[in-house]
Formats: structure tokens, sequence, C-alpha cells
């Protein structure tokens, strides 16, 4: 197979992954975190909640599954998302000395790494990689959406730091549409909810903000769905799996800000002009793939070499999904403000998305998308992925879709085999191509 | 111990331990009614018994099964409850039931329930429901009402009934004869734990996964007199109250021996769902809205429920206190989330009130127990040598 292409390390340790959308994505982060540090900073003065002086009025922890950040945004509240925390911790090879100090707290080894390196992260001071620290929360907001972990995580975080905790219970869906007494049972706890933000941030609820707030995130969802549309192209212009994690950070931030309707249209525009010169987001397309489930954050980099070898382009992924589903057609409804953010946490997120309707999900990413092959990266930490993934495998490899299936872990580096899953990586691809070749470049 | 409670329990390992299920095959032939499976913790029996169906716990295979197919679905990391329940609908153990009802414990068993959806739905009907992780809301009431009215409306046309709100308070009446019954055994555990030990008692409750109601309670109710009627001498040994076995139960030969070592437990949480409540259900009125309300309003601690306003670390202090227990032996099944990430807090508190634990992790197929029984041995002298 002389086309098949020789692993070179050096070259592929070369690759430079990142456009302008790239350093965009790092301007919102850093600046979050900045205000996320002035808030810690006014603490330091006073304990008060709601926090006095002007800018924002505290920081509120919420899971990004479904989240409703609108809702904090009315209140000038920020959300702090301790998911981010573990990776940012797990990007940045931190995750191993947390995830020990966690487990000598009592945390077992087979418990979610995310939890555990956040819980050490909060209770060693909460100081980031970029020097700044995480405030204490003003109040603790569980949005329960699908992940039954979220709601241990919050109950760990409220026992640790003592701040009051807030629970938004979001039943499971079961079929396609929830039923009103659904709907109705969310969209009354969003109501208990904000009359407790009104308590936690001094501020009175208006909901014509929360409408203007809307259809920012509208307009955001509107762009990042677009986007997810550029990679039908051939070549795709868009990473949807490695690039998407980039771009989800400004997703669950700032999607309801003018800063984040700007990010997400310069970042379109990148991927226009990408398609209109036929550049790739891999140097040389030779598959399209689908990917489910998180990436092994403390070997990112190195785990995006294996596809960029190989010229795979991840053309879609579940993953960026778990805030919303926005590329099959949610948007934020300004016009009905509370029962839209209930319809987002109970239908259009794939965490509350029960597993066939995820495997309904792939199989169109492979048609749409027009997809080669499907990869799935079982993660141990995140059993709400994980748990069923042999299934999920056997059902798309029945269908004829090749599928690879690997295990690891998104924060914990001891789950993770560089050479093992370099062999797996390779000999799929490899078979993948002869296949390719096999039937005279009909496809696989 | 009394030939009659002898071969009384001898039933009940022989009823949970039949794979084949043998006797829910026969009540079906006899009686004419459907059987549904329902997964724990905790399942509103009276709806499914008032529609029609005999009850039958889906508590995985224990240790009478070989998974020889379900690894092939789930991964490495997956609990041992979760993978042998596949492997019986895989292999054909549960096709006697009509079907199963499932609720969101944790990721892994409601992935499961879909699981069963996509591949035995030719022969398994599966049912999941939503029970309100927020008990401080009174709207959770009403919609945990609506969820009970909606499974109970589908069970029974399933079996072709029309809805019968007197047959689900009758049922009520008698899941609440059979709770109020646990609770005459778990006080006399905790008053003369040398006459009722944890294994027997641990049998009798597995047992009424499997039997009718009906026949449960009088099973329970000949056991009681028969455990009151005895008087063992008290051993050496610690007061200890057992926790974290709430879904996946460890191997009877694990409970056997806590007892035999001198660890003898005053209260514990073992399928806990069967004693949920810690009063009489009201059989008047609308009956979903009052299993709805009890549910909400129990006070039972529990891994799998959120309750802010009860903690579980406090919940678990009072009971060591009420029990006068002096040790808290924590039990849990490998890779249970729930129960693993709660340990962390209970500890905290635990070390916090000067109370001693000890964790010890099992697998429904656990074989050889010389370990755990060094652990065991170790600690419970540890404490008696403290209390001395």
């Amino acid at each position: 197979m002389t086309d098949t292409p020789k692993e070179n390390p050096k070259a592929a340790g070369h690759v430079h992954y990142q456009g302008r959308m790239h350093a965009l994505q790092k301007e919102i982060i850093t600046r979050w975190y900045k205000e996320l540090h002035g808030v810690w900073q006014r603490q330091q003065a006073s304990n008060a909640v709601p926090l006095p002086g002007s800018g924002a009025t505290g920081a509120v922890p919420l899971m990004i599954s479904g989240n409703c950040v609108e809702l904090l945004q009315a209140f000038d509240l920020l959300p702090v998302y301790p998911e981010i925390n573990a990776l940012q911790l797990a990007i940045r090879k931190k995750a191993l000395e947390y995830l020990l100090k966690a487990e000598d707290m009592g945390y077992s080894t087979d418990n979610c790494g995310y939890v555990k390196a956040d819980m050490a992260f909060y209770l060693e001071g909460a100081e980031t990689a970029q020097g700044t620290r995480i405030p204490k929360p003003s109040l603790i907001l569980n949005n329960f959406v699908g992940c039954n972990t979220y709601i241990k995580w919050f109950e760990h975080l409220a026992h640790f730091t003592k701040a009051p905790l807030f629970t938004l219970d979001i039943p499971f869906l079961q079929g396609e549409e929830p039923d009103a007494g659904q709907i109705k049972y969310v969209a009354d706890q969003l109501k208990d909810l904000i009359r407790l933000l009104e308590k936690v941030s001094g501020r009175s609820f208006d909901i014509d903000r929360l409408r203007e707030i809307l259809k920012l995130s509208a307009r955001s969802e509107e762009l990042w769905s677009a986007i997810k549309m550029t990679a039908k192209n051939n070549p795709s212009p868009y990473e949807a799996f490695f690039d998407a994690t980039t771009m989800m950070g400004p997703l669950y931030v700032s999607r309801g800000t003018p800063e984040g309707v700007r990010f997400f249209e310069e970042a379109l525009r990148e991927m226009e002009e990408k398609v209109r010169l036929g550049v790739g987001a891999v140097a040389k397309e030779r598959f399209r793939v689908v990917v489910e489930a998180p990436p092994p954050y403390p070997y990112f980099k190195a785990f995006r070499d294996l596809f960029n070898t190989w010229g795979a382009c991840s053309v879609a992924s579940t993953y960026s999904c778990v805030g919303g589903t926005f590329e099959f057609g949610f948007r934020h409804d300004p016009r009905d403000p509370l029962n839209s953010i209930a319809r987002h946490m109970l239908v259009h997120n794939v965490c509350n998305r029960n597993y066939i309707q995820r495997y309904d999900q792939i199989l169109r990413y492979i048609k749409e998308w027009n997809a080669d092959a499907l990869i799935i990266h079982s993660v141990k930490s995140c059993r709400l992925f994980s748990a069923g993934h042999g299934d999920m495998r056997e059902f798309f490899t029945s269908k004829g879709i090749p599928t690879l299936y690997v295990e690891s872990d998104l924060e914990d580096p001891r789950y993770y085999s560089p050479a093992q899953m370099r062999n797996r990586f390779d000999a799929f691809f490899e078979a993948l191509e002869h296949k390719k070749y096999s039937t005279k470049g009909a496809g696989v | 111990m009394s030939g009659k409670l002898e071969a009384a329990l001898a039933r009940c390992r022989e009823l949970t331990e039949d794979m084949s299920y043998a006797s829910v095959r026969s009540h079906k032939e006899k009686t004419g009614d459907g059987a549904i499976g329902y997964f724990p913790v905790y399942s509103p029996l009276e709806l499914y018994h008032a529609a029609g169906y005999l009850p039958v716990a889906v508590h995985g295979g224990g240790n009478q099964i070989e998974i020889t197919a379900a690894d092939s679905r789930f991964g490495s990391f997956i609990c041992s409850i979760v993978k042998s329940t596949m492997e019986l609908g895989m292999k054909g153990h549960l096709d006697v039931l009509d079907g199963v009802v499932f609720h969101d414990i944790c990721d892994s068993a409601r992935n499961l329930a879909w699981l069963f959806e996509r591949n035995f739905k030719d022969k398994l009907f599966m049912e999941y429901f939503h029970l309100p992780q927020k008990p401080d809301g009174a709207a959770a009431a009403a919609f945990l009402g609506g969820e009970y009215e909606r499974i109970y409306t589908k069970l029974a046309a399933l079996r072709g009934r029309k809805p019968d709100l007197d047959a689900i308070r009758k049922s009520i009446g008698l899941y609440n004869i059979n709770r109020g019954l646990h609770r005459r055994l778990y006080k006399l555990r905790s008053e003369r734990p040398q006459d009722v030990l944890t294994a027997e008692l641990s049998l009798l409750t597995r047992a009424g996964g499997i039997l009718p109601v009906e026949e449960h309670n009088k099973m329970l109710a000949d056991c009681l007199a028969d455990f009151e009627a005895r008087s063992n001498k008290p051993r050496d040994g610690i007061r200890v109250l057992v926790e974290g076995s709430f879904c996946e139960q460890p191997p009877i030969e694990l409970l056997e021996l806590l007892d035999a070592v001198g660890c003898f437990a005053v209260d514990d949480d073992l399928l806990i769902g069967r004693r949920w409540f810690d009063q009489d259900v009201p059989v008047k009125g609308n009956p979903f809205s009052a299993l709805a309300e009890a549910y909400m309003k129990s006070p039972v601690p529990s891994s799998v429920r959120h309750n802010p306003g009860v903690p579980r670390t406090e919940a678990m202090v009072q009971r060591v206190r009420s029990n006068k227990a002096q040790a808290v032996l924590f039990i849990y099944a490998k890779f249970c989330e729930p129960g693993l990430f709660d340990y962390v807090l209970f500890k905290d508190v635990l070390e916090r009130e000067g109370i001693p634990h000890l964790l010890i992790e099992f697998e429904e197929k656990m074989w050889t127990f010389d370990k755990a029984r060094m652990e065991l041995e170790t600690f419970v002298e540890s404490q008696l040598f403290a209390y001395d």
C-alpha cells in the first residue's frame, strides 16, 4: 500500500491546528477568567451576597449540559463551569496531581475524573493555570440535565464550600417530545430559580433584558449551526470534534452577548473562506469520520495527531452537542423565554436524550455529512456517554459502518496508553483504506 | 433454628437463585397474571400489582450466571448488575416477563434501559419513569403523580384493563402490610441482632422480589414470629450500620461473613426500595398522589435520591446514634458511582463525629472472601479492643 502515509512523529508534532477563531476563543476565555478573578478579588473585601460594588453581582457554578446561562446573565451573574475547570487542568497536564489529592480524600479510582480533579482544585484554592482565581459560589445551580453525576458533583461542592444549592430537576427525555406536564414542571422550577436569582444578585428580573439575551443566543446558535453545516463540504473546512471543542467555550460562556455573536460570525467567515478556497481542516482529507463521546484531554494533541496522520477529518461529533443540538434546528426563542429555556434543557441537548436517539443522531451525521466511519472514544469517567458503547459498536457494525471503539479517559492520564491507541488507530485506518481501494473508490 | 424458619429461609434462597424464574412462570400459568420486571432502587410495585402483573425484581444475576455475552455491550468499568441484567436479557432468562420498568438511579442503569429497548423490544416492553430529584418543590409531587398515572394507565391497558383506582388502593394496603412487617423485623434486628442475622433478613427481603406480595406477607409474618421466639446468646462483636448495597446485592456469603466475624448489623440499606416509607401510604384519596407524596416526603435517605433538606450525611449520624451502632460498614458494589461518591461525604462527617468506619467493595461474582474476612476480623477486633 504505497499510498499509506508513514507516520512521522516529528512532522505530526509540527502540525499547526490554529486558525483565527482559536485566537478569538482565547481572548474570550481569558477575559471571562479575568472577570471571575475580579469577583474573587472583591470577595476578599466582602463575603456579602449579592456582592457590593459595580460589575458582576456574583458567580454561579452550573453544568454545561443544557445550561441556562442566559438566566444568569440577566442578573449580571457570571457562570462558572466546573467541567471547564477540570478540562483545563487535564489539557495543561495538571490533572494527575489533583486526581491523586482527591483519591487521598477518599474518592474512588472508579469515580468520574472531572469531579475528582475539580473538587481537589476547589479545595486547593481554585487557582487557574493563568494565575487567576475562581470565586466562591454565590449560589450553586445544579442543573440536572441527564448526567446523574452532576448531582453528586454539586452536592460535594455545596458540602465543602457551604454555598447554597438549587436544583433544576429535568426529567429525562423518553420520546421525541416531552409532554405538557414535563414542560410545566421545568418552567415552574425556572420561575422559582428566577425568584432566587433576584435575591442572590440584588437585581429585579427584567424579562425584556432576558429576551434581548435570548435573541443574541439564538443568533449565536444560528451561526454555530451554520459552521457545523460547512463540514458537509468536501474537504471539510471545519474539524467538528477537536475544533468544536475550542468553540464550545464561547458557546457556553458568551453565546448571549454581542461578543459571542461576533466570535461566531468571525468563525463562520473563516470557514466559508476556506470552502471558497477549497482548504480543508486537515491537509489532505482522505477519511471523513464521526466521533462519539468526549476527547482524552490529557492527550488532546496526541489524539488529534492520530487523526491527522491519516488525513481523517471529523465532520460531526456528539460531544459538541452537550450544550445543545443546535444543528437540528433548535433556537432559543425570545418571544417565549421560559418555555424555550425549558425545551432546550429537556429536548435539545445530547445529554438528556436517550441512547437510541443518539444512535439515530449518529446515523444522521453519517448520512448527511457523508462520513466514512464512526470512532467511539469510550471514556471511563463519563458513563452517560460510555455505558453501552459496546452495544453502539455492535449496532453500527451491523449497519455496515466501519466503527473503531477505543477506551481511555477525559481527565485521567493513567487510562490513556499512547502506543496502544496508535496501534488501534493505525490498524483501523489501514483497514479502512484497504476497503476504500478494494471497492474502487466507491466509499466505505 | 426452628425447622419452619429454616425451611422458609432455604426457600428464599432457592427462589432468589433461580434464574429460570420457574416460580414466576408457574404463577402466571396459575393466575393468568402478567409479570413485570423492575430494576432497583425504588419502584411503585402497587401500580404493577394493581394493573394485573406480578412485580419481579430484576436485580442482576448474582453469582448464578456466567457473563459471556453482555461484556460485549458494556465497557470494563461498568458495574456487575448492569452487565448481568443485560446477560439475563440476552440469554432469554427474562422471556417469562412481559416487560421491565427502569428509572434513572445512575447513568449506567439509565442507558441499560435503552439497550433493553433496542435489543429486546420484540419480546419485552420497556417502561421508564422519572423520580424527581427535587424533594423541596411542591411541583415535584404533582409531576410524579402524573408519571405514575401515565405508567399505570399504559400497563393496565396492555392487560386489557380499565383504570381501577380501588384496585390500586387495595394494592397499597397490601404493600403497607409488607413494609410494616419489614419495619418490625428491622426493629427486632436492631434490638436483638444475635437473633436476626443480616444474611437471613436479606434473603427474606430478596424473596419479596419474586413472590406475590400476599404470599410474601404471610412469609414475613411467620418468620417474624419465629425470630421473636429465638433466644440466641449474645456474642462478642460490634454493632454496625451497613451502608451502600442499595442496588446491586452483595453475595449472601459476604453477609454471612459479617455475622461470622461478629459484625452485627443493626440497620442497613440492602434493597432499601422495599422499605422506602417509614409509615403507611394513605389508602384513601387519589392513589397516584398518595404514592407520589409518600415518595417525596419519605425521610429515608438514599444515595440515589438528592435531598439537600435532609443531608444523607447527617441522617447517617442520626441512624448510628438511634441504633446504638459502634461503627459504619460500607459495602459498595465495584464501580457503583452513586455509592462511591457518597462515601467521600460520609467519611468526612463520620471522622468529624469520631465514628469508625470500614469500606469493602464487592462484585456479584465475588467467590473468594479471604481478604474481606481478614479486613472485617481486624476491624472488629480493633473496635472491641477500643471499647474494652
